[in-house]
């Protein structure tokens, strides 16, 4: 206890040390959940956009310069979406965000281990944001070549189309710095975990949470730096004249390039070999909230504690072997696709494991529908319904129809998309109380989950019908194809649900600021939850625990126990301590 | 101490969330059921093998999704908070195992399943008497080249590209091989016979992909990529580019024409007068 006192620095004074460049995990993390609130707004506008597009496309636009929006403006938007959400929002809030702040505080921790190199890590991340949106401007505007970024549309320069000079240059800057801190954070992360947890806080006694953030952490250690070397190596061939991944015999426009030697698909093995850990890096710290609050909420023990934190960490080993799946029709060996498929297919049994355990959680429960638990109960059904669409696309055979195609948006909009975005909710909802001391709104929140969930159902449930009709993801306009035409109607249902969901999203925000100020005052534990964050005071110390840090005595999740007079048990309070019931 | 208020308020988002659930169940089972939006039907017999692989796994993940969906709405209405005691449980280890094995014999068993319909487009060679034609993909057009008379496509030099001389592929006028060769924008080929195509990329990454094939495969730079198929019935199908290729993307587009046989013979002799 005294260890932990000492390791906790002293209180800054002014506002630039205590709110700017502060070293306090709580302040960084609430500066990861503002940055990634400022992302997620851009994401939505840009969605709204592209939906439009879709629909409209030769509507005039008054903010457009010219008044209509160009092919290559929508696929900017298809970039932009795609790269912002991914790091920005989905990466950004659950771990550098939530994991952040309640990381340290589940364990017992008064901080995280290298608080400057957190505050570090947060301001890289907040360079490589400014660097993103710099796309948007730069001479050129914002790259086309998509998240993925794939050589040679994106190794060569603006030869190959508008947004292929500096807007290119700008995005791939931007992702290296974003790897970068999101290495160092994921080192802060697991050195702190393993370190710095109070007494008797065993591995097996922490909140899945905490398994997910830790788990996401290492797949982070793991794959940025292998996105940060394929950036730096993209970023040579683009401007030293190198050729890790341009081929001899490149003519664009009637000239041919003076490359020679390199294999466009090492970018997309480099690529995939962090992006689809990524999946799992926006996915699990949700898959963690969802546990806990479906826990907390249906007054029960998690069902199969152990089952789930060992899916948790199944999952990220098996992450990283199924990347290929995303290549199975780009040219890399057949032999290779079948042995991706193989073990892509048993990605879904860790995956079934989390669901029925999940089911097995509220199955004889005493459910309280409050905000965070309607948007944990969203999560499970968003996950199986976007984790079953994976099962067609992790088969090469079904893949050749189905590859590129409207089905792919939507099967990870609903399980790494939105299904994280609920997870995100949940956890904003769920530590709101605990992060500024009042409650957030239950009938607006309510009200949120209503037109979120029933929204994004109605956006990405027909979108698998436009896949399957053959609706070819990434197109600007639908009019080169005869058989796009069909489509249009699906299209048309999907952007005004689109409008709705969007245009929803501002009750959540309202009400997140209207509680900042006028919510009611939470006590300790609003929710009569076990976890230690619930044993200190709404917001925290700047230690935490204001000098008396807790020990911990049982697993996290005891709720309704037997003989107990209270339905749940805290960690921290000694067996002597737990009142019994008459 | 008993609880004696019998509801905390979750009657009525309890049963919204299981009937929007049972709503979600019924509209997108009857969606898939229905055939709404359908792809087109196959051309090939690897086609409907894929359309097969695709009913059996929608047979699959259909039922775990409707058995998923409703046993939560099911939990979410039953086990609403009405004043009852939570029921105390941890898990059940024999239910753990039976539904991970479960889930790994349904799962794996269906990745294996899959393997053949995958193999016949990729691993078997394809027939003796096939069809070559070799497919080049730039921004933003597909041009198919037939081998001509000789049999023999003429070698290729990027120096050589030029579509504003009628050279888009960059034949190599040294090659006598290539004298014959025959380079049109879309793609003819005979009903019943297999055709290889040999695809690749002159620029960025493209896709050929005809949905009545069940096929698509990317055309990289820098390779040459052979797929084999065997169109099984006359028609004209959309050839389209799946892979962001730039900014007209959208309108990079040509037409697979499946002919007879002596359609086909026509199409060769009067592609060969006109070289």
């Amino acid at each position: 206890m005294s260890s932990h006192a000492q390791s906790a620095h002293a209180a800054p004074t002014g506002f630039i040390s205590k709110y700017i460049f502060s070293t306090d995990h709580k302040v960084i993390g609430l500066q990861y959940f503002l940055l990634a609130l400022s992302a997620v707004v851009v994401g939505i506008v840009l969605s709204v956009l592209m939906r439009f597009h879709l629909v409209w496309p030769n509507a005039h636009l008054p903010f457009v310069s010219g008044g209509q929006m160009t092919q290559e403006q929508y696929l900017a938007l298809v970039t932009m979406h795609g790269t912002i959400m991914v790091f920005f929002v989905l990466t950004t809030a659950p771990q550098g965000g939530f994991g952040n702040y309640f990381l340290p505080i589940q364990i017992g921790a008064p901080d995280m281990a290298f608080p400057r190199l957190n505050m570090l890590s947060f301001w890289v991340t907040f360079l490589a944001f400014v660097a993103i949106i710099a796309a948007f401007v730069v001479p050129g505007g914002a790259p086309i070549s998509g998240w993925t970024a794939y050589t040679p549309l994106s190794g060569i320069g603006e030869v190959t189309g508008p947004g292929e000079g500096w807007g290119q240059t700008m995005w791939i800057i931007s992702i290296s710095l974003f790897c970068l801190a999101s290495l160092l954070g994921a080192l802060n992360f697991i050195a702190t975990l393993i370190d710095m947890r109070a007494p008797g806080m065993t591995l097996l006694r922490m909140p899945l949470t905490c398994w997910g953030w830790f788990v996401t952490a290492i797949l982070g250690l793991l794959a940025f730096g292998i996105l940060l070397a394929g950036g730096i190596l993209l970023l040579l061939d683009r401007s030293a004249g190198t050729s890790f991944f341009l081929p001899y015999g490149l003519v664009i426009n009637d000239q041919l390039q003076n490359h020679s030697g390199g294999s466009p698909l090492l970018w997309q093995h480099l690529f995939w070999f962090f992006g689809h850990p990524e999946v799992y890096i926006a996915i699990l710290p949700g898959m963690g909230v969802a546990s806990h609050v479906l826990s907390t909420f249906a007054r029960k023990p998690v069902y199969g504690y152990r089952a789930m934190a060992m899916a948790i960490c199944g999952i990220g080993f098996l992450g990283f072997m199924v990347w290929g799946h995303h290549m199975f029709v780009s040219g890399m060996s057949p032999y290779s696709g079948f042995a991706f498929s193989v073990l892509t297919m048993s990605i879904g049994v860790p995956s079934a494991i989390k669901t029925f355990n999940w089911l097995g959680t509220l199955w004889g429960g005493k459910i309280q529908f409050k905000s965070p638990m309607l948007f944990a109960l969203g999560f499970v059904s968003l996950f199986v319904s976007g984790g079953l669409s994976g099962l067609f696309l992790a088969q090469p055979a079904v893949d050749n129809l189905l590859h590129a195609t409207y089905y792919v948006v939507a099967h990870f909009h609903l399980v790494m998309g939105v299904a994280a975005i609920f997870g995100i909710f949940a956890a904003t909802y769920f530590w709101f109380p605990k992060m500024f001391g009042r409650m957030m709104n239950e009938p607006l929140g309510k009200a949120h989950f209503w037109l979120t969930f029933v929204g994004t159902y109605c956006i990405f449930m027909p979108m698998h019908f436009v896949g399957i009709a053959g609706g070819i993801r990434r197109y600007a306009d639908a009019s080169a194809v005869a058989y796009l035409a069909k489509l249009q109607p699906l299209h048309l249902f999907m952007t005004i649900a689109a409008f709705i969901t969007a245009a929803a999203q501002l009750i959540f925000i309202f009400n997140f600021f209207w509680s900042l100020k006028f919510g009611a005052k939470a006590s300790k534990n609003p929710w009569n939850a076990t976890t230690l964050e619930w044993t200190t005071d709404s917001p925290p110390p700047l230690d935490n625990f204001g000098g008396d840090f807790p020990s911990v005595y049982r697993g996290p999740y005891e709720f309704s126990v037997p003989g107990a007079k209270e339905d749940f048990v805290p960690q921290h309070l000694a067996p002597a301590q737990v009142a019994r019931a008459k | 101490m008993r609880i004696r208020k019998r509801d905390d308020g979750s009657a009525a988002p309890a049963a919204t969330l299981a009937l929007l659930l049972v709503i979600l169940v019924v509209v997108t089972v009857y969606y898939f059921v229905a055939h709404l939006y359908p792809a087109p039907p196959p051309i090939t017999s690897v086609g409907a093998a894929v359309d097969h692989q695709y009913d059996l796994t929608l047979y699959v993940t259909g039922t775990v999704f409707v058995l998923s969906q409703l046993g939560l709405a099911f939990a979410v209405f039953r086990f609403r908070d009405h004043g009852q005691q939570a029921n105390f449980t941890r898990g059940n280890n024999t239910l753990e195992l039976l539904w991970t094995s479960a889930t790994i014999i349904l799962f794996l068993g269906l990745g294996f399943l899959g393997r053949k319909a995958w193999a016949d487009t990729r691993f078997t060679e394809p027939a003796a008497n096939a069809i070559h034609v070799e497919v080049t993909a730039n921004q933003f057009v597909f041009n198919f080249r037939y081998p001509g008379p000789d049999g023999k496509f003429g070698k290729l030099d990027p120096k050589q590209i030029s579509p504003s001389t009628g050279n888009p592929v960059g034949i190599d006028p040294n090659d006598p091989a290539g004298k014959d060769d025959i380079v049109v924008p879309t793609l003819t080929v005979p009903v019943n016979r297999q055709v290889e195509l040999l695809i690749r990329s002159q620029d960025v990454i493209h896709n050929f992909f005809v949905r009545e094939l069940r096929l698509q495969q990317d055309a990289v730079p820098g390779m040459v990529i052979p797929i084999h198929f065997m169109p099984e019935q006359v028609g004209q199908y959309e050839i389209v580019c799946t892979q962001l290729c730039g900014l007209g993307h959208s309108r990079m587009h040509s037409y697979l024409n499946v002919v007879s046989d002596s359609d086909y013979e026509n199409f060769l002799k009067q592609q060969a007068a006109g070289q």
